[in-house]
């Protein structure tokens, strides 16, 4: 869509206005700063699904729209997880940060800060991973979304 | 070198660039170096309402009947405020309009200044788009734009803010002649496979039906749907929003469907096998219930410019995106170098069967009744006028007797707010009507509740000698919650009578216009007759009518077509 101030609200709007559900969001600027691109996930029937992408084609701003399930996709979210990690539990949490190929971006006697990126259920089953105590705090980004090999999304 | 200009100035320019001939407002702080100009100036009329309300529904009025952009200019906070019902109203008949507000300086902005509200914000879901102009330098192109978006596709509001410094600064003026975005390329011409699949399905149909809205009036294209209903010999109904786009007088015609359209129109509908819906979006008031519409298997083919009205409500067998104008000269352009015809035994049989249905005559009423029928009324305006007038309405009992009563030949001559449904809307829009149509003969059919609602328009006509003639149906109920509370519970008129009600014909004269108050049947006709002749003045006509009488045949909520209340 258009970089330009307002461009998020509409859409946030329409979804609210329609009665959509928005499940993640993630937006920036792209290569071009003219453009932004945003990734969106919602749940909806077939129907609603059709009915989404045609009132989202409608906002003047948005330049294209593209249903990744259509496809091949990636998805990668990211998340930053600060976990208390004291005495035997140290060691443990950065070997499960290891394994889900996290890393340990912040750290301090009592926390790691980690830093994950993968799909959503990824990003859950490392938090499951871990004793629900020992989550200080999480923050995730939305999902973004990209086809696979040959499929490009050009404008 | 050329002459920066302030963006005050740049604005009217623009507005003098787009043709505008006259716009609707009402000054305030924040517009006032626009309004400076605008004294300055004399190819842009303004006419100066006493609502902001008022303004939009007159701009409203004035792009209906004339196919051309409507313009508002109203101030910030409260101007904007007033005007967003009639932004909104404009909005679901997608109606072309652009509206000029003004916004408190930049530096003020988000400051909780004098007069301020979040425009662009307010005014977000009821509007094709909106702008706030932060710098004069993208002013001109802005409403360049808001021209284009207002104008092209589905056409609908686009509204324009502008803060007072930016009207204050000076630039150098260009206007585009054309202009291009890359995120709005709305579709025109049809998709050739399909208009072929639709042209295979009229031949194949044995019982079809035109089902026609407001599409058609927007597009220009009652001409063509007349044709190609004429030259299949097709039943046609018109939506509220399509009456005109198919000559209400021909034979062919089947009057309006929905909620209080015709018995023949909602049974043709629902028993039809190919249904041609052309601009047209299957509303929750046309179709009724939407399963019970299924119950009954037809073939639809639905030709709209916006892909978001296809398979909303109803699925269909061919959608056909593109401008109905195009789409039906492409079909009737097929359908004419076609050797087949559909089968025309069948036809007979199917036009047999609506001739049956058009026998149960359910718009029947009490033609000998010692109290004026509102219905009666509205024919003898249809014989006085002799179907020539321009009609705005307000909302309720009266819009439907005159949706069903004034038989609409022409497009572009029946003007009432049909999605939003504005109580207030019949007199400003009529305003707008006749500044765009100085030599037409307009009228407001509304009720006394609905004409309370922006009364204060009798002062703009007066400044404006605006001969107005406003058929006011006077049965002092809000006629159309009475006849719900009558219908759906138990007859409690919960705040629908209409208590301490003006004397309207002093009130009228107050204003300087004619009063009349009509009691009896036979002063009806002389009535209408003499207030016609009035050419210059406004006659405001209380019909004091029945109180009782109700709008039939009636689909209730949540039912099917077939299943009507009738008379």
């Amino acid at each position: 869509m258009e970089n330009e101030a307002g461009a998020l609200s509409r859409v946030a709007g329409l979804f609210s206005a329609r009665g959509y559900n928005i499940e993640s969001l993630s937006v920036a600027p792209t290569e071009d700063p003219t453009l932004s691109r945003m990734t969106l996930v919602t749940i909806g029937s077939d129907e609603v699904v059709e009915q989404v992408t045609k009132q989202l084609n409608k906002l003047i701003e948005v330049v294209k729209i593209i249903d990744l399930n259509d496809g091949n996709h990636i998805e990668r979210e990211l998340m930053l997880v600060k976990i208390r990690a004291v005495g035997p539990d140290r060691e443990e949490i950065k070997r499960l940060a290891e394994i889900f190929r996290g890393s340990i971006i912040d750290v301090t006697d009592k926390s790691y800060t980690i830093e994950l990126t993968g799909t959503s259920s990824k990003l859950d089953a490392f938090l499951e991973a871990i004793e629900r105590s020992a989550v200080l705090e999480t923050v995730r980004t939305g999902a973004s979304g990209i086809g696979r090999g040959e499929w490009i999304l050009k404008v | 070198m050329s002459v920066e200009l302030t963006g005050a100035e740049i604005t009217i320019r623009c507005l003098q660039e787009e043709g505008v001939q006259c716009i609707f407002g009402y000054p305030g702080g924040a517009v006032l170096f626009i309004y400076d100009e605008l004294f300055k100036q004399d190819k842009v009329r303004h006419i100066l309402v006493r609502h902001e309300q008022a303004a939009v529904h007159a701009a409203d009025g004035y792009a209906r009947s004339s196919n051309k952009v409507g313009v508002a200019l109203v101030t910030s906070g409260p101007g904007v405020t007033n005007a967003v019902t009639g932004i909104a109203t404009a909005y679901m008949d997608s109606i072309p309009m652009v509206v000029i507000s003004g916004q408190v300086p930049t530096s003020a902005i988000g400051l909780d200044a004098f007069q301020e509200v979040d425009t662009v914000g307010i005014t977000r879901p009821c509007v094709k788009h909106n702008f706030l102009v932060k710098d004069v330098s993208e002013l001109a192109l802005t409403i360049k734009k808001a021209f284009y978006i207002a104008s092209t596709g589905r056409p609908g509001p686009v509204l324009v803010d502008i803060p007072k410094d930016v009207s204050q600064q000076k630039t150098k003026f260009e206007y585009p002649d054309k202009i291009s975005m890359r995120s709005y390329n709305p579709v025109t011409k049809g998709h050739t496979r399909q208009i072929k699949k639709a042209a295979e399905l009229i031949l194949s149909a044995k019982r079809p039906v035109v089902y026609a809205g407001g599409g058609v009036i927007l597009s220009d294209a009652a001409p063509q749907l007349t044709e190609l209903t004429q030259m299949l010999n097709f039943p046609c109904t018109n939506t509220l929003m399509g009456l005109g786009g198919y000559p209400a007088t021909d034979k062919q015609s089947l009057g309006m469907l929905g909620m209080h359209g015709t018995y023949e129109a909602n049974m043709a509908m629902q028993y039809c096998d190919v249904l041609i819906a052309v601009g047209a979006r299957f509303d929750d008031r046309v179709i009724g219930n939407p399963k019970h519409f299924f119950n009954e298997n037809r073939k639809i083919i639905h030709i709209d410019i916006d892909p978001s009205s296809i398979s909303k409500r109803v699925k269909v067998d061919v959608p056909i995106v593109g401008d109905v104008l195009d789409v039906l000269k492409e079909l009737i352009k097929l359908l004419k170098a076609e050797k087949e015809k559909p089968d025309q035994t069948a036809l007979k049989e199917w036009w047999k069967q609506i001739e049956l249905w058009r026998e149960r005559d359910c718009l029947k009423f009490d033609r000998s009744s010692k109290i004026i029928k509102p219905q009666m009324v509205i024919e003898k305006l249809f014989n006085v006028t002799k179907g020539d007038a321009f009609i705005t309405s307000d909302v309720g009992q009266h819009q439907m007797w005159a949706a069903q009563f004034y038989k609409f030949d022409k497009p572009r001559r029946w003007i009432n707010s049909g999605g939003l449904g504005t109580m207030g809307f019949g007199m400003p829009a009529a305003m707008g009507v006749q500044l765009a149509n100085p030599k037409g003969k307009v009228a407001c059919i509304t009720g006394e509740a609905s004409i309370q609602m922006c009364i204060q328009e009798l002062s703009t006509c007066k400044q404006y000698k605006l001969p107005l003639k406003i058929i006011n149906l006077n049965n002092r109920y809000m006629g159309m919650v009475r006849q719900w509370q009558e219908f759906f519970h138990g007859n409690r008129y919960a705040e629908s009578y209409m208590n301490a009600l003006p004397d309207f014909v002093k009130l009228a004269e107050s204003y300087g216009h004619v009063g009349m108050k009509i009691e009896k049947p036979e002063d009806v006709e002389d009535a209408l007759k003499e207030a016609f002749k009035l050419k210059d003045q406004l006659v405001f006509m209380d019909f004091i009518t029945d109180q009782t009488e109700n709008v039939f045949p009636m689909v209730p909520g949540g039912k099917g077509l077939s299943e009507m209340i009738l008379v």
